[in-house]
């Protein structure tokens, strides 16, 4: 659990200080053989994609570019097909209700059932672990799940629902562009909340009790405790939890693809199922790759704000 | 807190698993019923007469893909310790000009959409002869697991005390021995976290999969399922039985180091 605490830790980096500057020329070179195994992965798998997905998406691609050297330079084509396709306002819709929606539940869920298991009764701590099976469970498994449940027929949620009487006539969950999309997020939210619970249960964690009570031989009830004390003390948490949050739900893929392909008629298409279709269903690599570098740089504004949160706590080890 | 409260919340606490991994309980109630049974109105809530058809036929079908995914995930497992474990030591250690940028670039990477690899590896993967290959799939999966064990080795290695470390060197051991002989096995339930984190990682893999493999030699079992579920006349006993054995790494991971899953889900990108 320490490397959830959000306090700065007494472990810092114990470089071998005296021998840094002894050691000379060769020295280095044996250090630096302990990275360069991974900078050279990096470079392959992650700066050469993403300059290789850069060019092309200026780019013309077909099937047949993977067999003859033809891939011709056509500028801004690609960009200008995928914005004007009427697919785009579909899918940056979808994506922002897909992401904003799943990140609101998660969190609320996550900071309850946090704040529920901050209360250290019997079981508790098992309890909280159980509740990490979905973060666990692959998200083509979890997919599956929900697509029996959310069955129109025989599914176990609509049979809940009648047998409940809350609803006259079976919900065609998956089938109708009305529900398609909520049933997505719903199920995205299930897979979401654990990341969020221990996240902010270690955050919450970090909170003096001594604060708690002094507020409450103030007479601050509960709501007025976790407004003045608990939220302002988390807010770091909160911001490293709901940043991460939306990097990852940008990039959900499998939960998608799984339950409903990004149909019926795109109405679960996000950006992210848009380009693997243009890619690998339609073999436009141009266009898909257009869509991605369109992600990529929504990720970045985030990622950069992700990184300024932390960047204290780097400073500090900068330093140290 | 009085006897009666803690109680009550243990009580409420057992009723809030139960509801949140209700969809579990029934993957697990559906695969052990017959395909007929399942299409009964009202459901069966209990599995009362259960049946092994559904895993046979998983077995049977998915076998082979589940195989795949072992040897895959086995695989990404050793690239990814090798190649992280003495990067991370000296990211956490050494004095080097960059390190600090190296993290940062570390942390990075982990939020390039996986939809952009996919579509620029694959006609690099596709010249090279990676499509339906073990290497290449290995590869592919190690984007996911390398920048998180380097992250998370990199936060346990910088707890090593440092008097073991300077022992090593008076010994006279040079850095890749005290490494080996010292860091490593000291290390050894960070590795194992980082290890299990890597294989389950591997094993979920789906974008990757369904990308660099056309099913016709090899097929790792998330798009086994996928093509299952796709199917029209899916049995979904045979589905779910498929979906249970495919989480089985899940509940290993959850029951043997249930302390490290939270560092894990946080260590790869929450540190201090």
């Amino acid at each position: 659990m320490t490397t959830a605490s959000t306090e700065p830790t007494a472990s810092g980096p114990l470089s071998t200080r005296g021998r840094r500057r002894g050691g000379g020329g060769r020295e280095r070179l044996v250090r630096w053989s302990f990275v360069l195994p991974v900078v050279v992965f990096l470079l392959l798998f992650f700066c050469y994609p993403i300059v290789r997905n850069l060019m092309m998406s200026f780019q013309e691609w077909t099937v047949a570019s993977f067999y003859e050297a033809g891939s011709p330079f056509v500028g801004l084509d690609n960009y200008v097909d995928v914005v004007t396709d009427p697919v785009f306002g579909t899918a940056v819709l979808n994506t922002v209700l897909f992401t904003v929606g799943s990140l609101l539940f998660q969190f609320v869920l996550g900071l309850g059932l946090a704040a529920f298991f901050q209360r250290h009764f019997p079981l508790s701590g098992v309890l909280r672990g159980l509740l990490l099976l979905p973060w666990l469970l692959p998200l083509v498994v979890s997919g599956a799940v929900f697509r029996w449940i959310y069955d129109e027929g025989f599914g176990v949620l609509n049979q809940l629902l009648l047998g409940l009487h809350l609803v006259g006539d079976p919900i065609p969950w998956l089938s109708s562009t009305d529900h398609a999309l909520p049933a997505a997020i719903i199920a995205n939210i299930w897979v979401g909340v654990p990341f969020n619970l221990v996240i902010l249960y270690s955050g919450l964690q970090a909170v003096p009790t001594s604060l708690y009570e002094a507020a409450a031989l103030d007479g601050a009830g509960p709501w007025q405790r976790f407004r003045k004390i608990t939220l302002p003390l988390l807010r770091p948490v909160i911001a490293i939890v709901l940043m991460l949050g939306l990097i990852y739900t940008l990039k959900v893929f499998d939960l998608i693809m799984i339950l409903t392909g990004g149909g019926p008629a795109n109405a679960t298409e996000t950006l992210t199922t848009w380009s693997f279709a243009l890619s690998f269903e339609e073999f436009d690599f141009g266009e898909g790759a257009a869509v991605g570098n369109i992600l990529i740089a929504v990720a970045l504004v985030f990622a950069l704000l992700y990184l300024r949160s932390i960047r204290d706590s780097f400073r500090r080890e900068g330093e140290s | 807190m009085p006897t009666a409260q803690r109680v009550t919340n243990t009580a409420v606490g057992v009723v809030l698993v139960l509801v949140f991994l209700a969809p579990v309980y029934w993957m697990i109630n559906v695969s052990l019923q017959s395909s007929a049974a399942l299409l009964r109105t009202p459901p069966a809530w209990f599995p009362a007469d259960p049946t092994w058809s559904g895993y046979a036929e998983a077995v049977r079908t998915q076998g082979d893909n589940l195989l795949t995914s072992l040897v895959i995930a086995l695989g990404t497992v050793v690239f990814t310790l090798l190649l992280s474990a003495p990067a991370a030591y000296a990211l956490a250690r050494f004095r080097l000009r960059g390190t600090l940028a190296l993290v940062l670039v570390v942390l990075l990477v982990q939020m390039v959409p996986g939809i952009v690899m996919a579509n620029s590896l694959y006609p690099v993967f596709s010249q090279l002869g990676l499509l339906d290959s073990y290497v290449g799939m290995i590869l592919a999966d190690s984007t996911l697991t390398v920048p998180f064990a380097v992250l998370i080795l990199r936060t346990f290695m910088s707890g090593v005390p440092k008097e073991l470390i300077e022992a090593g060197y008076v010994d006279g051991a040079g850095q890749w021995r005290t490494f080996g002989s010292v860091v490593v096995p000291v290390c050894r339930n960070a590795l194992i976290t980082a290890g299990l984190f890597s294989f389950l990682f591997a094993w979920a893999d789906f974008l990757f999969a369904v990308s660099f493999t056309t099913g016709n030699t090899l097929q790792p079992i998330t798009v086994g399922i996928y093509r299952f579920v796709g199917n029209q006349t899916t049995n979904w006993n045979g589905v779910m039985a498929t979906a249970v054995l495919a989480s089985i790494p899940a509940a290993i991971l959850l029951l043997t180091a249930q302390r490290y899953v939270a560092a894990g889900i946080t260590g790869g990108g929450v540190k201090d």
